[in-house]
C-alpha cells in the first residue's frame, strides 16, 4: 500500500514539474506577446479547435496508455510498430476508393490493411522458421513501402482534395475532425470495456500462459482481441501523431510506468495518466509556438517524462543511486582516515593524542591537499578538532594537528575492531592463511553491522588479539575506556 | 465403462510435436489417491504427456479421459503447475496475485473474486511458509520461493488431481524437502498427484508409483516393481532408433481420414 502512495506522489510531482516547465517557458519569453496570448488562448479553452485537439490528444493518450500496458508487458512493442506501418497502404487505397479524404473510408481501408498485415505475420509464423522479430521487420517495411508508393502516386495524379493526406505520415492536428474525435472516443470505450471485463484473464495469460490454458481461458482468442484493439488504437491515433510515431505512444507511457509499477492495476493507471499527460502537454507546447507540430511534441514530451522518471525514481533512479553511492564513498573515506589515526596512535603506544597531517600523509600515502581535505571532513563531522602546530623545527611548513574527539575515537576503534575481528574470523573459522585476510577485511570493515560483530565475537569467544598479534578493541574497551585512551 | 471413476485414463496415446514424434501408444490408468512420479531422459515426452492430458496438445491418436469425461471439460478438475520456463517472471504481479490465480477457475468470466478467495489464498501461502512475501513482486523471489508460490497457487485450486511439471527444478535441497512434505500432505488428503521428476535417486523415496517413459511407456507400477536395474536401463538406455526414425516418417506424411 505504501508503494502505491509513493507512486501517486511521484506521478503528481512529475505533473507539477511538467506544468512548471511550460510555465517557465512562458514567463521566460514574456516579451513575446504571441506566446502569452497563445498560452492564454489554450488555457481558456474557448477556441473550438483548441478544445477539439486537446480532447483528441487526451483521449489518445488514455487509450494508448491503457492498451500500451499490455503491449509492453507482453513484449508486443515491435508488433505495434509493424501494425502502424501496415495500415498506410490501406489509407491510400481508401482514399482512391472514396476519391476524397473521407474519414470513414480511410479507416475501413486502414483496418483491412492492418488485418492483412496480421495475417501475413501469422502465415510466416506457421510456415517458416523465421524468428518473429525478422518477420515483423519484413511485413513492416513491405507494407510501408507499398503505402509510400501509393501515396506518392495519388499526389502526382492530383486528386481534388488530397491536401490532408500526408498528415497520416506525420500527424496533422489541424485536420482533426469531430468524426476523428468520435473514433478516438469509441476506441477508448472499447479498450476500457475490454480491460474491465477481461482484467483477470489478461493477467493470468500474460503471466503464465500454460496455466491459463489449463483453467480454460482461451489465450489465442484474447490475444486476437488484443491485436484488434491495438489496431483500433493505432488507426484512431494516426491523425494526431502519424504512422511513424504512433507506436511510440503505445510503448513510451507504458514503459515509463513499468519503471516502478509492481502490479497490473497501478501499471494501467500510471500508464494512462502518463499518456494523457503527454498528450495534453504536447498539444499545449505546440500551441505556444508557430509551426510546432503537435504529434512529435506529444511523443517528445512522453520521452521527456520517461527520462525524468528514470532519473528520479525514489528507489533506484539513476540520480538517487548516484547520491547514495556518493555518500557511501565519503563514509568509507572517513572510516579509512579514522582507521589510519588509530594505527598512528597505536604505533606511539597511545602515549600521545596529537596527530599531524604529515603522519597521516605517510600512513595513507596521500598528498597534502588530500589529507587536509580528509581532516576537514572529519572535523566537520565532529570526529576531531583541528589546530596548527607552532613549532617549525625542520623548516617544514606549519603542520595541521588533529585530536580525535570521544566520538571520533569510538568510531575509529569500531572500524579497527571490525577489520581485525574479520581477519581473525577468516583465519580461525574459514581457514584462510593470515597473509590472505587483509584485503578482504579492508572491504568488510565498512559493511559489518553490530549484530554480525556480536555474532562473530561470541563465535570466537571475545578475542583480544588479531592474527597478527594486534589488539582488537572490544565494545567494553571502547565504552569503559579500559583501552589506553590517549588524553 | 468400468473405468468410469478413474481420475486419468490414457488409451493408445500417440503425439507428435512440430512433426517430431514424442510419444507412442501410451496406455495409462491412474487410480484415485495415487502419487506417481514420471521419470525418463530428456526428450522422453514427460512434459508432452502432461500437456496432452491438460488438453494443450492435440494427440495424433488415442484418447485421454478425465473422470470419464473428455479433457476439454475434465481439466477443470485438475490443478496444474507448468514448467518454470513458460512463465514471464518479470510480469507486474505480486505473490498474492499469483496465488489468487488459483481461484480463477472457480469463477465464471464475470463473477468477482471474493473475500473467501482471498482468505483461501492467504491460507495456502501460509501453508508453504510464504505469507510474509505476499506483497512482493514475483520476480524478486528466488527460484525456490517462486516454486513454493506455485505450489500455493495449486493448493488454492482445491482440485482432486494435480499434474506438476518439474516442481523441483531450480530448487535448493531445503525447499525440495518442504515441497515434498506438502505433496505428502496432499496425498494424505486423498489427492491424486502426477509429478514429472528428473532425479532418479530421490524418486524411489518420494513417490508411491513410478511411470517410466521413453517415447513409449516402459513401465508403470509401484516403486518396488518398477525401480529395477533392467527397467531403468531400458528407460535411460537411449532411444529406439528404428521406432524414432519411422515415427518421424509417419508424422511427415499427410493424414488421410
Amino acid at each position: 500500500m505504501d508503494n502505491r502512495k509513493k507512486n501517486w506522489l511521484v506521478c503528481f510531482s512529475i505533473f507539477l514539474l511538467s506544468s512548471l516547465f511550460s510555465e517557465a517557458k512562458q514567463i521566460g519569453t514574456g516579451k513575446d506577446l504571441y506566446w502569452m496570448t497563445q498560452a492564454e488562448r489554450f488555457l481558456e479553452m474557448k477556441d473550438p479547435s483548441v478544445q477539439r485537439v486537446t480532447l483528441g490528444a487526451l483521449l489518445m493518450g488514455l487509450s494508448c496508455g491503457l492498451i500500451g500496458s499490455y503491449v509492453v508487458t507482453r513484449k508486443l512493442s515491435l508488433f505495434g510498430d509493424t501494425l502502424s506501418h501496415a495500415v498506410l497502404p490501406g489509407i491510400a487505397v481508401g482514399f482512391i476508393w472514396a476519391g476524397e479524404k473521407n474519414s470513414f473510408s480511410l479507416i475501413i481501408g486502414a483496418g483491412i490493411a492492418g488485418f492483412a498485415g496480421v495475417c501475413c505475420l501469422s502465415l510466416l509464423k506457421k510456415f517458416t522458421k523465421i524468428h518473429e522479430d525478422s518477420s515483423l521487420g519484413i511485413v513492416l517495411s513491405a507494407f510501408y513501402a507499398l503505402g509510400i508508393c501509393l501515396l506518392t502516386r495519388i499526389q502526382k495524379v492530383g486528386y481534388t482534395d488530397q491536401s490532408g493526406l500526408d498528415s497520416f505520415m506525420f500527424g496533422q492536428v489541424t485536420s482533426l475532425s469531430s468524426g476523428d474525435i468520435i473514433g478516438l472516443f469509441i476506441t477508448l470505450l472499447l479498450i476500457g470495456l475490454f480491460i474491465t471485463i477481461n482484467f483477470r484473464q489478461l493477467l493470468v495469460t500474460g503471466f503464465d500462459p500454460q496455466f491459463s490454458k489449463s483453467i480454460g481461458i482461451p489465450n489465442d482468442f484474447l490475444q486476437f482481441l488484443l491485436w484488434m484493439l491495438i489496431a483500433f488504437c493505432v488507426i484512431s491515433s494516426l491523425q494526431l501523431v502519424g504512422v511513424i510515431l504512433v507506436s511510440a505512444m503505445l510503448v513510451i507511457p507504458a514503459a515509463t510506468a513499468s519503471l516502478f509499477a509492481k502490479r497490473m492495476k497501478n501499471y494501467l493507471v500510471l500508464s494512462s495518466i502518463l499518456g494523457a499527460g503527454a498528450g495534453v502537454s504536447g498539444t499545449f507546447l505546440s500551441f505556444l509556438g508557430k509551426g510546432l507540430p503537435a504529434g512529435p511534441l506529444i511523443v517528445l514530451f512522453s520521452a521527456f517524462l520517461f527520462l525524468v522518471i528514470l532519473l528520479l525514481r525514489p528507489e533506484n533512479g539513476i540520480i538517487v543511486r548516484w547520491l547514495k553511492g556518493r555518500s557511501e564513498r565519503s563514509r568509507i573515506i572517513i572510516e579509512n582516515t579514522l582507521k589510519a589515526t588509530f594505527q598512528i596512535l597505536e604505533q606511539k603506544d597511545f602515549q600521545e593524542n596529537e596527530i599531524t597531517s604529515l603522519e597521516i600523509m605517510k600512513k595513507r600515502g596521500l598528498s597534502r591537499p588530500e589529507v587536509e581535505r580528509e581532516i576537514d571532513n572529519l572535523a566537520s563531522s565532529g570526529f576531531c578538532t583541528k589546530s596548527f602546530s607552532s613549532n617549525d623545527e625542520a623548516n617544514l611548513p606549519p603542520q595541521t594537528v588533529m585530536i580525535l574527539t570521544p566520538k571520533g575515537w569510538e568510531y575509529a576503534c569500531k572500524i579497527v575492531r571490525n577489520h581485525r575481528l574479520w581477519e581473525l574470523y577468516l583465519t580461525n573459522e574459514a581457514q584462510y592463511e593470515p597473509d590472505h585476510v587483509h584485503e578482504d577485511a579492508e572491504k568488510i570493515e565498512h559493511v559489518l553491522g553490530e549484530k554480525t560483530v556480536r555474532q562473530i565475537e561470541r563465535l570466537l569467544k571475545n578475542p583480544k588479539l588479531d592474527p597478527h598479534g594486534k589488539l582488537i578493541p572490544s565494545i567494553t574497551d571502547i565504552h569503559q575506556g579500559s583501552l589506553p585512551r590517549p588524553s | 465403462m468400468k473405468h468410469h471413476d478413474l481420475p486419468i485414463e490414457v488409451h493408445d496415446l500417440t503425439i507428435s510435436y512440430q512433426n517430431r514424434p514424442v510419444l507412442y501408444g501410451v496406455d495409462l490408468e491412474i487410480k484415485e489417491g495415487s502419487f506417481v512420479g514420471i521419470l525418463g531422459p530428456n526428450g522422453a515426452g514427460k512434459s508432452t504427456l502432461i500437456k496432452t492430458i491438460m488438453n494443450m496438445i492435440k494427440p495424433n491418436g488415442g484418447y485421454v479421459k478425465i473422470f470419464g469425461n473428455s479433457p476439454k471439460t475434465g481439466i477443470k478438475r485438475i490443478g496444474y503447475i507448468p514448467q518454470r520456463e513458460s512463465v514471464d517472471w518479470e510480469f507486474p504481479v505480486t505473490v498474492f496475485d499469483v496465488v489468487l490465480m488459483g481461484r480463477y477457475g472457480h469463477h465464471g468470466w464475470l463473477s468477482r473474486i471474493g473475500k473467501e478467495d482471498r482468505k483461501k489464498a492467504n491460507e495456502c501461502l501460509e501453508q508453504v511458509n510464504m505469507l510474509p512475501y505476499a506483497n512482493r513482486p514475483i520476480g524478486n523471489l528466488s527460484g525456490g520461493q517462486q516454486q513454493r508460490v506455485f505450489l500455493a497457487r495449486a493448493l488454492a485450486q482445491e482440485s482432486a488431481v494435480y499434474l506438476m511439471d518439474e516442481p523441483f527444478a531450480g530448487v535448493d535441497a531445503v525447499t525440495e524437502k518442504t515441497i515434498i512434505s506438502i505433496l505428502q500432505e496432499m496425498k494424505k488428503e486423498g489427492k491424486t498427484l502426477m509429478v514429472v521428476h528428473h532425479d532418479l535417486a530421490s524418486a524411489k523415496d518420494y513417490f508411491d508409483q513410478l511411470l517410466l517413459l521413453n517415447m513409449r511407456k516402459v513401465a508403470f507400477g509401484s516403486v518396488s516393481e518398477v525401480y529395477t536395474h533392467e527397467l531403468l536401463q531400458r528407460t535411460y538406455g537411449g532411444k529406439l532408433a528404428v521406432l524414432s526414425e519411422m515415427a518421424t516418417e509417419v508424422a511427415r506424411t499427410p493424414e488421410v481420414s
